[in-house]
């Protein structure tokens, strides 16, 4: 608290020294009216704010859980029930030409910036450069496209790579899948109902939709499943939560506009336990991982999740593919926070190429779990390196 | 945000400052860790080449001044560029002759148009006009109750009467000719740019509702994707300015900087927070200033001006100067100030902060313990707090919820603060205060100052 004392007395007299600049300067002014005061008040203790996180979700079309809208190609493979009953989603394999159906309909667009490296007859310091930028375009960030360049030049300079641009290119790709090699991508049940998963991450990102699909999609593979609106703060995070529930038939908990997110968890687990639910998917609302007492919130819900009956079996981060280098600062701070034990990148289908995850699973060690291809309820498929190692550099 | 950017350039200006002259090889040195640092805050590749080389020129070039040393002369070339590529000057929002005013808003999903919508719409409200929200982003549940819920906080009313978006649209517009609204601000679903449909759709609400502002949101972590996006709806609609939210975090806020120059259209508004009042027009000037870690007083002025009661802060500026300056104008002012935002928030704008200041996490909680605590005492105590006794000490900490260790902290400082102002005037006690109290952190601190600052202009 001596802190905060400190600090409010340097910025009142700074404040008021700014204030008396102010009286001189308002005596020219005419001001408007004065904006009502108790709109600026904090309401919730825990925020300092009322309504409204941009915590805007990517939306589904209204009432048909089709494949989205236009350019999407051919429906494709039919939704993505898994064997129902199982204990784990194998990767499942009837999705896998989506990845590339979407990500294909999105890089043939732009065009390749390393088309021309394949026409080269060596692979010169040019080649390297072009191979740096893709990365960086890729938004990998510096210090890994840095490693991964230099341990190319290593392997050619020792003959291990053949000195063509191809094949560096091969290389480099490999190279990549090769940093998501052994991850668990599975996602994990707990041995006791109910399961809860977690869902946290910044604003906008995707948690609510997620939520959504998997709701749609647990409950199709025969699961019984509870969704938690714990995003209290959001305007109407519940009421898309409820529309996502109502269509994929699964229940929901909520709990008042700026209730405890906690409390709101609490009860889902609860009522999942009394109803002999299998799986409780809990939102959270978005928030800043620079934001303490937010963050605080967060691990109070994540202890008040596990607490028997519940069980956290997954804490999964939503991470927005068009994140930039801060991806790896928010996967840092959740995952020490609440001990995330997955990633899902949503927003793969647009012009992102989402290569931050590369920088996360080198720098932390996370698995990225799921992939989000579009607002249909199908959308969210298994990540798969090849795939996303072919689209980061096409 | 661009906390991490100052910090950078804090570092590679410390090096200059050192420096009697800059070679070529020290301006090539400075320029890789400039380019190092723009990179690393996501700003695109495109434009941090295009900085960079006008850099290089201006610094290898004519524009040597024999007033400033090599370090001052690189820090002016970097804020003049920096503030060129924010935007250079400030957007100007005019009104139209014959309202309302249509304001449009598109972006990619999960940008905060939405909570944009009702901060813009907030903004107008304190610019004295009367705006009407139109929620036409039919693709996300609840999205429209989420508008509906934010106008009904800011005070604004909602139209979103209708199954299409271009209808919505234009029946908003009409809506509001005819209550006499005289803005409207219009918010669509996100989309994604190659989403050909999509696009079609908000080119043809652009159409039906010819806005006369069209902005394009975007998040001020995304990377560089930004310019592929923005590039995008630059082709698509005819944008007139962007609103950069999300601004709080700790992302770079490269995106700011590369989007203005793809899509040729300055940063108008940027969203500091999630309240609606967490919004403000964007200057491009004292950005890059903040960046450059010489604080942002004009917008502190502002916020001031606009919060701060004018009569209270007079007398309290009587109060300070004649220093009788007591606990209850002490908490007056905290009223006051808290209006202006989280402290957090007031703190960067002030210049020469040290990094560990700008950092420390503050709690606004911290803010309502020490006002129980002077709530929690009687009128002629926060009148003369040396009646304060220890039994007193027990009463008001029990009253406040508080340790007596606490009442006693706050007592101290205040005292301090009292001495400090009665042998000096406000700035004077703010240098001290800051002084003092960033004593350990201070030494050799880099953040150029107001001195540096001024001696540039």
């Amino acid at each position: 608290m001596t802190v905060v004392l400190i600090v409010v007395i340097v910025l009142l007299l700074a404040v008021l020294s700014a204030g008396t600049v102010t009286v001189v300067r308002r005596n020219q002014i005419d001001r408007g009216p004065e904006p009502e005061p108790e709109l600026r008040r904090g309401r919730a203790p825990v925020r300092p704010a009322p309504p409204s996180p941009p915590d805007v979700e990517p939306a589904p079309p209204p009432d048909d859980a089709g494949p989205p809208r236009g350019s999407a190609g051919p429906a494709g493979p039919e939704p993505d029930t898994k064997a129902p009953g199982e204990r784990e989603h194998a990767a499942p394999t009837a999705q896998r030409p989506r990845l590339s159906d979407r990500l294909g309909r999105a890089r043939n667009l732009l065009g390749s910036s390393l088309a021309a490296i394949r026409g080269r007859a060596r692979a010169d310091d040019a080649t390297f450069d072009e191979l740096e930028e893709a990365l960086i375009l890729a938004d990998v960030g510096l210090p890994l496209t840095g490693r991964l360049l230099d341990g190319l030049r290593s392997r050619v300079r020792s003959g291990e790579i053949a000195d063509s641009p191809t094949a560096l290119l091969d290389a480099l790709k490999a190279d990549v899948v090769e940093l998501f090699a052994g991850e668990d991508r599975d996602l994990a049940y707990a041995a006791e109902s109910p399961s809860v998963w977690l869902f946290v991450g910044v604003n906008g990102v995707g948690k609510t939709t997620t939520i959504g699909k998997l709701a749609a999609r647990e409950s199709q593979a025969g699961r019984s499943v509870v969704v938690a609106a714990g995003d209290t703060f959001r305007a109407a995070a519940g009421d898309q939560l409820a529309m996502w529930a109502d269509r994929s038939g699964a229940g929901i908990v909520r709990g008042a506009d700026g209730a405890d997110p906690s409390s709101v968890v609490f009860d889902a687990v609860q009522h999942a336990a009394a109803r002999g639910a299998d799986l409780v998917l809990a939102d959270t609302a978005g928030r800043l991982h620079t934001k303490v007492n937010l963050m605080d919130e967060l691990r109070k819900v994540r202890r008040v999740a596990d607490r028997p009956p519940g069980h956290v079996s997954e804490v999964l981060l939503v991470l927005d593919a068009t994140t930039g280098q801060n991806g790896l600062a928010q996967a840092r701070e959740f995952a020490g926070a609440v001990d995330v034990t997955g990633v899902v990148l949503t927003k793969l289908d647009g012009t992102a190429k989402g290569g931050i995850v590369c920088a996360i699973r080198s720098e932390l060690g996370l698995p990225i779990k799921l992939v989000g291809l579009g607002e249909g309820a199908d959308d969210l498929v298994a990540f798969d390196p090849e795939e996303f190692a072919e689209a980061l550099f096409s | 945000m661009f906390d991490t950017l100052t910090d950078r350039f804090d570092g590679i200006f410390k090096r200059l400052r050192g420096r009697g002259r800059l070679g070529d090889a020290e301006v090539g040195e400075v320029l890789r860790e400039i380019r190092v640092a723009l990179l690393e805050a996501d700003v695109s590749l495109e434009v941090v080449r295009d900085l960079i080389e006008r850099i290089r020129v201006r610094c290898s070039g004519a524009e040597l001044s024999k007033s400033l040393t090599p370090a001052q002369q690189v820090i002016k070339v970097v804020n003049d560029e920096l503030t060129t590529t924010l935007g250079g000057e400030a957007f100007r929002l005019t009104y139209a002759s014959r309202p309302p005013t249509v304001v449009l808003l598109a972006g990619l999903q999960g940008a905060g148009k939405t909570t944009a919508a009702a901060a813009l719409a907030l903004w107008f409200k304190q610019q004295g006009r009367h705006p009407l929200l139109v929620g036409a982003d039919l693709q996300r549940p609840a999205a429209v109750e989420q508008l509906r819920v934010l106008g009904r906080s800011v005070g604004a009313a909602v139209s979103s009467d209708g199954t299409d978006p271009v209808a919505v649209a234009r029946k908003g517009v009409d809506e509001a000719i005819r209550v006499g609204r005289d803005v409207v601000v219009v918010d669509t679903a996100g989309r994604l740019a190659i989403d050909e449909d999509l696009m079609d759709e908000v080119r043809r609400v652009a159409a039906a509702v010819k806005p006369h502002y069209t902005f394009f949101v975007v998040d001020a972590m995304t990377g560089q994707d930004a310019v592929r996006s923005a590039t995008a709806f630059g082709e698509a609609l005819e944008l007139d300015g962007v609103i950069l939210t999300k601004v709080d975090g700790d992302a770079r806020g490269g995106a700011a900087l590369s989007v203005k120059h793809v899509v040729g259209k300055p940063i108008a508004f940027v969203s500091t927070g999630e309240r609606p009042e967490s919004f403000e027009a964007f200057h491009p000037d004292r950005m890059a200033s903040r960046i450059l870690g010489m604080g942002d007083v004009l917008t502190l002025i502002e916020r001031a001006e606009r919060e701060y009661d004018q009569v209270a802060a007079e007398k309290a500026v009587e109060r300070l100067r004649s220093g009788r300056f007591t606990l209850e104008d002490f908490h007056d002012q905290l009223q006051q100030m808290k209006r202006m935002g989280p402290l957090q928030s007031v703190l960067g704008m002030l210049p020469g902060m040290p990094k560990e200041v700008r950092d420390a996490q503050i709690d606004d909680r911290d803010v309502a313990r020490v006002e129980a605590i002077i709530r929690s005492m009687t009128p002629a105590e926060r009148d003369d707090p040396s009646l304060i006794n220890g039994s007193r000490r027990l009463r008001i900490a029990a009253g406040s919820g508080r340790s007596t260790t606490d009442v006693n902290n706050l007592l101290r400082q205040f005292k301090e603060m009292q001495k400090l102002m009665r042998s000096g005037g406000a700035m004077g006690a703010v240098a001290r205060a800051g002084g003092r109290k960033a004593k350990k952190v201070k030494g050799g601190r880099v953040t150029p100052s107001l001195k540096d600052a001024g001696s540039l202009r």
